[in-house]
């Protein structure tokens, strides 16, 4: 176990590459994770309050792709 | 191409894809960490910084695979008007930018000891930066029109102007002098790494890489509601 | 549909464009853009007081280390040059005999080339050390870096040391 920690004399270099790894991923996933939350709520929200439209098909918050503004070409 | 163009069907796949990529994801980092911090053997001549590898390759091929992407998707929304590959390609820059930050801070955590520096300015790791700023100056330039439309089409010139950095990257080493050696695995007469080594580079490699796909799913999920917000918000204005 | 191949067509010339340009540019500059020269582009090309940076092999058998253990003297080759070397400091890790350094300093009137920083260069093959041995047991003590694995058994470093303008598909 001293062995694995101490990684033959390089611990600070190779677990400060593990650590940096971990925080960059973990961060960026946190991050979207969040965003995305945040603008589902949003959407929610705008929906809800929003008068009904007739060609809007109301789906789950979730799948938000409003295909008849969005559609490509 | 067309057909998944179309965000709706995009987002039927994307969300039954996503589930498992980030299964696949998470096992491959357990698997590619056991076998890259424990089960594999320290190098001859570099003995355990070897290990850093397991991060810093992975996280070279992920900032370039992802830039690459990113030019593709500026080259379609400049060529076809999609609407998803600006949606993607802002979905993807941040995590671009996050690999690119993590191959150079860990090759600097490398060099350090091995070859006696922090930081040169060879061709290989000064192309490398230039693409850290290449994502971080899309990120900034898409934000900074008043106009969506022509802050997108900005960054998507900026991204095309950068591809070029793409093929300086990867054959910098073998067009110049350089401290950074040559690559290791994709190379003409097959890898030079020790199959032991090979296999939990490969096995983080796969990890990175549905990493990337799970997590950008997401994001472009945010993408799209978040122009859905937007088309609401410009209805109730008018 | 016309427009869009216009589109395309503006675009791919663009890209062409900067291309060629970049290319150009490139090949232009490439004396700026090389880290290191080896002994031999020194030897076409001498420096006179400039400070300038050699890469190369580190001569095995020609290290040689002063009493006092901080002034190294070494030999540097790029298998058809070679170039003696002093240094006095602390050696990276990676510094040893076979393989690659990179050295800035200057060339002294005596051919001596006075080091003033260090750094060790390693190569692309990676392998444990019982398959280092082996290798070498084996019979190539000269080059412990040939992987099994690896198709076109190349001595340690001379690739990039003699690297030229390659193409490469």
């Amino acid at each position: 176990m001293d062995g694995f920690l101490s990684m033959g004399g390089y611990a600070a270099y190779v677990w400060s590459s593990y650590g940096a790894a971990a925080l960059v991923l973990v961060g960026l996933l946190v991050l979207s994770l969040t965003g995305l939350r945040r603008v589902e709520r949003t959407l929610a929200t705008l929906e809800a309050a929003k008068p009904r439209r007739k060609r809007e098909p109301k789906v789950g918050p979730v799948p938000t792709a409003s295909p008849a503004t969005e559609t490509a070409p | 191409m067309h057909r998944f163009a179309n965000p709706a069907r995009f987002l039927k796949i994307a969300n039954a894809v996503l589930p498992w990529a980030a299964g696949l994801s998470a096992v491959c980092f357990v698997a590619g960490l056991y076998l890259g911090l424990v089960a594999s053997p320290p190098d001859y001549q570099q003995g355990d910084t070897v290990r850093i590898m397991y991060i810093h390759v992975p996280a070279a091929w992920m900032s370039m695979f992802t830039y690459s992407t990113m030019a593709v998707a500026a080259a379609a929304a400049l060529v076809w008007k999609h609407p998803l590959a600006e949606v993607y390609a802002k979905a993807a820059a941040p995590l671009g930018a996050g690999f690119t930050a993590l191959c150079l801070l860990t090759g600097s955590l490398w060099g350090a000891p091995m070859w006696g520096t922090w930081w040169v300015w060879d061709a290989r790791l000064t192309s490398v930066l230039v693409l850290f700023f290449l994502y971080l100056g899309y990120m900034a330039l898409v934000d900074a029109f008043d106009d969506p439309a022509r802050g997108n089409k900005a960054g998507n010139i900026l991204l095309l102007v950068g591809a070029v950095n793409v093929p300086i990257i990867k054959f910098s080493v073998e067009w110049w002098n350089t401290l950074h050696q040559p690559a290791s695995v994709f190379r003409l007469g097959g890898p030079t790494i020790a199959a032991s080594m090979l296999w939990p580079l490969l096995l983080m490699a796969v990890a990175f890489q549905s990493y990337f796909f799970a997590v950008v799913i997401l994001r472009i999920r945010a993408g799209l509601a978040a122009r859905r917000v937007q088309t609401l918000r410009l209805g109730q204005a008018g | 549909m016309t427009r869009k191949r216009r589109r395309m067509m503006i675009l791919a010339l663009a890209l062409l464009g900067l291309g060629t340009a970049t290319a150009l540019t490139l090949s232009a500059f490439r004396d700026n853009i090389v880290f290191f020269y080896s002994p031999s582009d020194l030897a076409a090309k001498p420096p006179g007081g400039r400070t300038v940076r050699i890469g190369g092999l580190v001569e095995t058998g020609s290290l040689k280390r002063d009493a006092g253990g901080l002034t190294v003297t070494f030999q540097v080759t790029d298998t058809a040059k070679s170039l003696p070397v002093t240094y006095t400091g602390i050696l990276p890790d990676l510094f040893r005999e076979g393989q690659g350094v990179v050295a800035e300093g200057k060339l002294g009137p005596d051919g001596v080339f006075a080091a003033t920083e260090l750094l060790a260069k390693h190569d692309e093959k990676y392998m444990p050390p019982d398959v280092a041995d082996a290798l070498k047991r084996a019979g190539h003590p000269g080059k412990p870096g040939d992987v099994p694995a690896s198709g076109a058994p190349v001595a340690a470093g001379e690739e990039h040391q003699t690297s030229t303008l390659r193409t490469n598909p």
